[in-house]
């Protein structure tokens, strides 16, 4: 068995083989030639590929296995054994990390591929793409960890990447503070997921810290054990998935290249909250509170993201406040233990985010990095590809139904007002409309009406192939990558729903038939309503609205970032000033310059000792020799 | 008899190491060192000669030897500090002065 499953181990390896291999090759050859920047992008596309390749036949394997004994493991090396803590390099494949992979690992290419031509004018094109395979490798480390601490490999791992390409555009301060802040929330959320690691290691570690065991043996904890473990592992996630409080990191993420946005925000990163809540869903299910919670930060995190996203002007940022609010969506889902259907729409949401993020990079291209929606305007015609394919990924996120979103999101309503939760359901509810309003709202202005900066208008063309050919895959997929999971009213399998079964403690809810349409038909409704309203607003153009009153305090993101920067940040700072000039000199340096003054003084004392003439060390020696030759005269006595 | 050969190994020993300390000469001070360890020799004869065995003289022979080497390569050395102050004064070499 073992070396059957060793290409587990390549998966994640491909990619980081791929940043090695490019940094170095560019590192020996920048200095005597100039390689084309296609060879680097060519390069960088292997090994996600690859990776690929290797999660379909992960797939087909795990498919051909009973549904009772659906996993496999691989080894690689025993990474350390300290007391009772063996570990080891183990990477395992079940339903969910097979999912995973096969998602990530596709859009994770597809976005290599759309980068080449994106970032084709750029200077340091193999940083850029080291970065992104180093990226993509983390991920699939995370996705495919066998323990929580391998997990926590990828996942610190994420977090690196994202800082280094956020700042990428380093020239620019405001994208350092940008990568900064991200890896400084990211910090604070991860310091609650190492807790929790802690806890979990401290309870049930002993009998073994791979995640089967961990399964195996979670029910020797006790519910208040288990409370603290789910939220403080809840705290890491809402770092890494930017929930609240800690999702301000994830719209200043904006600021990096827009193929990077598109994999934060499609297939690595934000979704590993998600993924990790679903991988320790044995220990959610334990206790129904940990869900509550966790249903509620998401379902409260999707409604202010959704209000936030829309009054932004930066198309960018309101993708981030979309996928924010989606995030809220997964977490609504995966609090009121609907594990399937939260991963679903973490599936869905992949292919439609990044469809959106590489469309909006596609305009951006044209457009010369222009960024402010208010300064587009009537592109349906110079890109009607990019205008098509975007249209697909709005209707997808808005919850048009057939597509993608719509039924990852109303498997979601579904479950929460099945399963009892009535008021998750109707601020979901509310949240889908304004996804609608503001998704079209973004594309009316952008691509409908008349052109509000001429001369870039005239300028724009339709984006190259090697950037739109992934845009029409990623199409087809929010087209039809709802039909996977089909719910049992349209005839559907729910195929997603029952391959997850091995590996998630989905809690399936009884609702009617009744039920189910009723959540249908709202949900239709308010994306209809959401649509309509956008369509009489933005329809037939409009000019850059001036915010007063709520949609003043809602453009600034209701001040939370100043409210940080006052609560945490500037204390935080005060403190770090108060103890670099009032503590450190006194407290710490003090004795140590003591030790240091007392040094000197006996130094003083005794050197006058040190007269430099032979004949006073004669005398020493002679001195010496004598009390020697006493001492030993008496002890012969 | 042999308490007599002592007081004078002593007495010269004594002159030696005064020697050393007191003048500041090259010469003077290498000539107190010889006086030194003529004194052991001294002591180390008068000892062969109360133990009726040639251990002592082995003993003043070598450091004869010992004297005659030390003469060859101290005299070489106050040659090249003579070359380099002009001085023969001890006082002069004071580099280690804390």
């Amino acid at each position: 068995m073992e070396h059957s499953t060793f290409y587990l181990g390549m998966i994640p390896l491909y990619p980081l083989l791929g940043a090695v291999c490019i940094g170095l090759f560019h590192v020996l050859t920048c200095k005597r030639w100039q390689v084309p920047p296609l060879v680097y992008g060519l390069l960088a596309c292997v090994g996600p590929a690859m990776s690929f390749f290797l999660a379909l036949r992960v797939f087909f394997e795990l498919r051909a296995l009973p549904l009772d004994a659906r996993f496999f493991t691989y080894k690689a090396f025993t990474w350390f054994s300290v007391g009772d803590l063996h570990l080891d390099m183990g990477f395992l494949a079940d339903p969910l990390s097979g999912l995973m992979l096969l998602f990530v690992t596709f859009i994770g290419t597809l976005i290599h591929v759309y980068s080449i031509g994106y970032m084709s004018g750029d200077k340091s094109y193999a940083k850029f793409f080291a970065y992104m395979n180093l990226f993509l490798g983390s991920m699939l480390i995370l996705v495919l960890g066998d323990s929580p601490v391998v997990m926590f490999v990828g996942w610190e791992g994420v977090g690196l990447c994202s800082y280094l390409l956020i700042s990428y555009y380093s020239e620019d301060r405001d994208n350092v503070l940008a990568g900064n802040k991200a890896f400084i929330v990211n910090r604070i959320g991860d310091l609650g997921f190492v807790l929790g690691m802690g806890f979990l290691f401290w309870a049930i570690g002993s009998h073994g810290f791979d995640f089967l065991s961990l399964k195996a043996n979670a029910h020797m904890m006790t519910e208040s054990s288990i409370l603290i473990v789910c939220l403080l592992l809840f705290v890491g996630a809402t770092g890494k998935s930017a929930q609240i409080p800690l999702y301000v990191w994830l719209p200043d993420a904006m600021a990096g290249p827009t193929p990077v946005s598109a994999l934060i925000h499609a297939a690595t990163m934000v979704t590993a909250g998600v993924y990790m809540v679903a991988r320790f869903s044995f220990l959610y299910v334990e206790v129904a509170a940990a869900g509550m919670i966790v249903a509620w930060i998401g379902i409260l995190t999707a409604l202010v993201a959704a209000i936030f996203g829309m009054f932004q002007d930066d198309i960018k940022k309101v993708l981030a406040y979309s996928t924010v609010s989606q995030l809220g969506y997964m977490f609504a889902g995966v609090g009121v233990t609907a594990y399937s259907a939260g991963i679903f729409h973490v599936f869905t949401h992949a292919f439609f985010k990044a469809l959106l993020f590489l469309g909006a990079g596609a305009v951006i291209y044209v457009l010369h990095h222009e960024q402010n929606i208010w300064k587009m305007g009537g592109l349906k015609k110079k890109m009607p590809i990019t205008y098509w394919t975007m249209l697909i990924g709005a209707l997808a996120l808005a919850g048009c139904p057939p597509f993608a979103g719509f039924f990852s999101k109303d498997e979601i309503l579904y479950s929460a007002l099945a399963n009892g939760h009535f008021f998750i359901w109707l601020i979901g509810v509310l949240v889908a409309a304004m996804t609608a309003y503001y998704t079209f709202r973004m594309i009316f202005v952008v691509f409908h009406g008349q052109p509000r900066d001429q001369q870039a208008y005239d300028h724009a063309h339709e984006a190259p192939l090697v950037m739109t050919v992934p845009l029409i895959i990623l199409a087809i997929g929010a087209l039809f990558a709802g039909f996977y999971n089909l719910p049992a009213m349209f005839g559907g399998e729910q195929m997603i729903s029952h391959w997850l079964a091995p590996s998630v403690a989905d809690q399936h809810p009884h609702g009617s038939f009744l039920l189910e349409f009723f959540v249908i038909a709202t949900s239709v409704a308010a994306f209809a309503f959401g649509l309509w309203v956008a369509y009489k607003r933005f329809g037939k153009g409009a000019e850059e609205p001036v915010f007063t009153g709520f949609a003043r305090f809602a453009y600034h993101k209701f001040y939370v970032d100043e409210l940080y920067d006052a609560v945490f940040v500037r204390p935080y700072k005060a403190i770090g000033a108060e103890i670099s000039e009032g503590v450190e000199p006194n407290m710490t340096d003090a004795p140590v310059t003591g030790v240091v003054r007392l040094y000197m003084r006996v130094g003083t004392l005794v050197k006058v000792l040190q007269s430099g003439y032979v004949r006073v060390y004669a005398i020493y020696m002679v001195l010496g020799l004598g009390i020697m030759s006493f001492i030993l005269s008496q002890s012969l006595n | 008899m042999i308490h007599d050969y002592l007081v004078l190994s002593v007495i010269l020993f004594c002159l030696g190491v005064v020697g050393v300390f007191a003048r500041r000469n090259f010469f003077t001070v290498f000539m107190s060192v010889e006086l030194m360890l003529n004194a052991s020799n001294l002591a180390f004869i008068a000892f062969a000669r109360l133990q009726q065995n040639m251990d002592g003289h082995v003993l003043a022979l070598l450091i004869m030897a010992v004297a005659a080497a030390e003469a060859a390569l101290a005299l070489a050395v106050v040659i090249l500090l003579h070359k380099q102050t002009g001085k023969l004064d001890t006082n002069v070499f004071s580099l280690l002065k804390g």
